[in-house]
């Protein structure tokens, strides 16, 4: 019965990527309103077909893979734009399940998790731009393609960093953590706005430029084909991060059925419980801010040579709130909704706000009227896009009252003597 | 450096410091407030206060500029109005944000993720709303009177403005001590923070006590943000995010819902900040600057809360199993 069902909604599925793929690839291959809205409906059979209750589960892997590495790739080649979208949701999506890590499992208030990501990002700025040469001697800049082994040192780095500012404030109650990590998050933007003296380390506000990117030989030889290397750029990124997705999904998902997760959980829920029942609370939540910050490090490597540039802009406490309000929106501890909530804020942010602001100002221009009233009397401060942080907020309150516990809300494994493994019946 | 350029700089260092935390102090006893009963730290404080200092500055500029009356009395004109407008805000919060949290079972972060919320749209509205009329950094008018020199000494001369503040910060303590010490609506204050449950069963309507409570730390944020306008000279949307910050740390550094505390905590940072922010460029020579004073802020109230997490004149809490 449920089978006939679940077979019907694969079929439907199918056909939409169809349609979908169709249009996105022959109509709608522009930035304006419908195209984004065709955009969105295709990343949206992604996330309807990663749901194995009501979608056969082969069917459904085959319609991520045909999306992500079949559709999007051909898309961008053309109009990069959508790709760099997807790149941010990418990016996002592994800062949302790294502090999924510290807020949803944990249960620890990070505020400054931003500060983490920046870290990374500092770390390859200053390593491979000609800044870092001449600030660092001769080995330095380094060349593009140490990009791999950067990021793999920025898991440490980032994690070191964690567990550097863990070790303080961990033993603070959650309101006293909030603070102190807030608090923490600005140093480190007053950190990378000041160190331009005595020793310029972070070149202050104006930021580090030229920061070499990975794999551009590669690019080179594609550009052969009569497609630009600048184009083959952004897929390798794209394709840079969607392995990166790929293994933090698989780390989370290992992490939240392990015997630290349930650690985590365990520590979420009721502290004293959990320690009474011999849960080290300090070294466990440790690990919590560590893996957090680990992700984010990597993260922050990947930004910034995607950007070829760093300044300390790009690491204020607003996008530490937008990670939360990814995580929130999603689902506080759930895996998948980490992922929806990073998709939705993104493509909200970059595209939707975006474009209902270009909408808006084209009716102002053209003095559309409804119901007797003129768009030319909209006044001209009114702009989606520059209001991100109202819309952030109301999702932020909406959410806590009417869905706390989010859009895709996290389904708590039980566990019981019978299905443990080795357990006599 | 000369000692002579110490001794010349530093009573007008500390006389700044303790402006600067007399201002800490007064948007520290809302925090202080609010935590007292409910034990929340109320982040969308700081906004509520960013709310006052606009609705402050706008009623001197557009109302009372050229009416005639005395300063004084424009100012206080200003603060009564800057109050009325933030402690209705603050009310409208608790019945908005907070209260539908503690009636369902919410978790735990609920209350301090509405909290962050309503202080990033409270950002953005104002944002909106000042830039249709203009300009969303706001001066505070010029009036003569408050930077009028007072020679307080031969080595010290203090502007009104900081007598001022002086002034109505005293008075916010005085009051609101004697609020919570002597009047019944105190009382009832002390017993919703003490038992809530209990206090229910004495007859005591716990959340028109709360709500009292948000409205009286919204008057105060109202009152402390037009202090800061006159101080600082002018305001914006994102005028609350630091001083806010700072605030805290003050209240954290008194001892976080004692009202004593946060005066105290707020004057200690203030002096603080202000000999740092002062000497050390000077002893550096300027290698750091006075952008690190920010730094140390936080550096102490890390401190604190490693080595006295009940702050100065807090009382510890002990955790019942």
């Amino acid at each position: 019965m449920t089978s006939l069902s679940q077979n019907h909604r694969t079929i439907g599925l199918v056909a939409a990527v169809g349609l979908l793929t169709v249009l996105c690839v022959f109509v709608f291959t522009g930035t304006g309103f419908v195209d984004t809205l065709a955009f969105i409906g295709l990343l949206f059979t992604v996330f309807l077909a990663t749901d194995h209750d009501s979608i056969d589960a082969k069917t459904g892997s085959f319609i991520v893979a045909f999306v992500l590495l079949g559709v999007l790739p051909f898309i961008g080649l053309r109009n990069t734009f959508y790709l760099d979208v997807a790149i941010q949701v990418g990016i996002y999506a592994v800062l949302a399940l790294g502090l999924n890590i510290v807020v949803g499992f944990a249960g620890l208030l990070d505020l400054g998790f931003i500060a983490f990501f920046a870290v990374g990002a500092y770390l390859w700025a200053i390593l491979s731009s000609p800044h870092g040469g001449e600030l660092l001697g001769a080995w330095f800049p380094m060349a593009g393609d140490s990009f791999f082994l950067i990021a793999i040192i920025a898991i440490f780095v980032a994690a070191g960093a964690g567990a550097l500012l863990g070790l303080p404030v961990l033993r603070l109650k959650g309101d006293y953590l909030a603070i102190v990590t807030l608090g923490f998050g600005e140093v480190i933007r007053v950190l990378a706005n000041n160190l331009d003296k005595p020793v310029n380390i972070t070149n202050g506000p104006q930021g580090i430029p030229g920061i070499a990117q990975p794999l551009t030989s590669v690019a080179a030889t594609l550009a052969n084909s009569g497609v630009p290397a600048f184009k083959w750029q952004t897929v390798v990124y794209y394709l840079i991060v969607l392995g990166l997705v790929g293994l933090a999904i698989m780390a989370n998902w290992r992490l939240d059925r392990s015997k630290i997760g349930r650690s985590w959980v365990a520590i979420r829920e009721d502290e004293i419980a959990a320690q009474a029942m011999g849960v080290p609370l300090l070294k466990t939540k440790l690990i919590a801010f560590a893996t957090g910050a680990a992700f984010a490090g990597v993260m922050g490597v990947l930004f910034s040579a995607k950007q070829t540039f760093v300044s300390p802009e790009s690491f204020d406490f607003n996008q530490s709130i937008g990670v939360l309000a990814m995580i929130v929106l999603g689902g506080l501890g759930s895996i998948r909704g980490a992922i929806v909530g990073a998709a939705l804020v993104t493509v909200l942010n970059l595209q939707v706000l975006k474009s209902l602001s270009t909408v808006l100002n084209d009716l102002r221009a053209s003095g559309f009227e409804i119901l007797g009233w003129s768009f030319a009397n909209l006044p001209s401060q009114f702009e989606p896009s520059k209001y991100e942080r109202l819309i952030f907020g109301l999702i932020l309150i909406a959410m806590m009252l009417l869905r706390p516990k989010g859009l895709v809300p996290t389904v708590r494994r039980t566990i019981s003597a019978r299905n443990v493994e080795g357990a006599t019946p | 450096m000369s000692f002579s350029i110490f001794f010349e700089l530093l009573p007008s260092t500390l006389a700044d410091g303790l402006v600067l935390g007399l201002l800490y102090a007064s948007i520290a006893l809302g925090y202080t407030m609010v935590y007292g009963v409910l034990g929340l730290i109320n982040f969308a404080h700081s906004e509520i206060f960013m709310v006052g200092a606009i609705v402050a500055v706008e009623v001197l500029t557009y109302v009372l500029l050229g009416s005639g009356l005395h300063p004084l009395l424009q100012l206080l004109f200003a603060m009564t109005i800057a109050a009325a407008v933030a402690a209705a805000l603050a009310g409208l919060a608790e019945r908005v944000a907070y209260r539908p949290l503690r009636r369902s079972n919410a978790p735990k972060l609920a209350p301090l993720i509405t909290a962050i919320g309503i202080s990033l749209f409270l950002q953005d509205a104002v944002r909106f709303v000042e830039s249709l009329f203009g300009q969303f950094i706001r001066p505070f008018p010029s009036i003569p009177f408050f930077d009028d020199m007072i020679q307080v000494s031969s080595t010290l001369s203090v502007p009104m403005k900081s007598v001022v503040i002086l002034v109505v910060a005293g008075a916010m303590l005085g009051g609101l001590t004697y609020t919570v010490n002597r009047t019944r609506l105190g009382k009832a204050i002390r017993a919703v923070a003490t038992d809530r449950t209990a206090a229910s069963l004495m007859g005591i309507n716990v959340n028109r006590i709360v709500l009292q409570t948000f409205l009286i730390g919204g008057a105060l944020a109202g009152v402390a943000g037009t202090l800061y306008a006159l101080q600082f000279g002018r305001v914006d949307p994102f005028t609350g995010f630091i001083p806010g910050l700072k605030a805290f740390t003050a209240a954290v550094l008194g001892g976080i819902g004692s009202i004593p505390g946060a005066m105290v905590g707020g004057i200690l940072l203030g002096l603080l900040e202000m000999l740092i922010g002062t000497f050390v460029p000077l002893l550096t020579d300027n290698a750091i600057g006075t952008e690190y004073k920010d730094i140390f802020a936080f550096g102490i109230l890390i401190l604190i809360l490693i080595l006295k997490p009940s702050g100065l004149m807090g009382r510890s809490s002990t955790e019942k199993v």
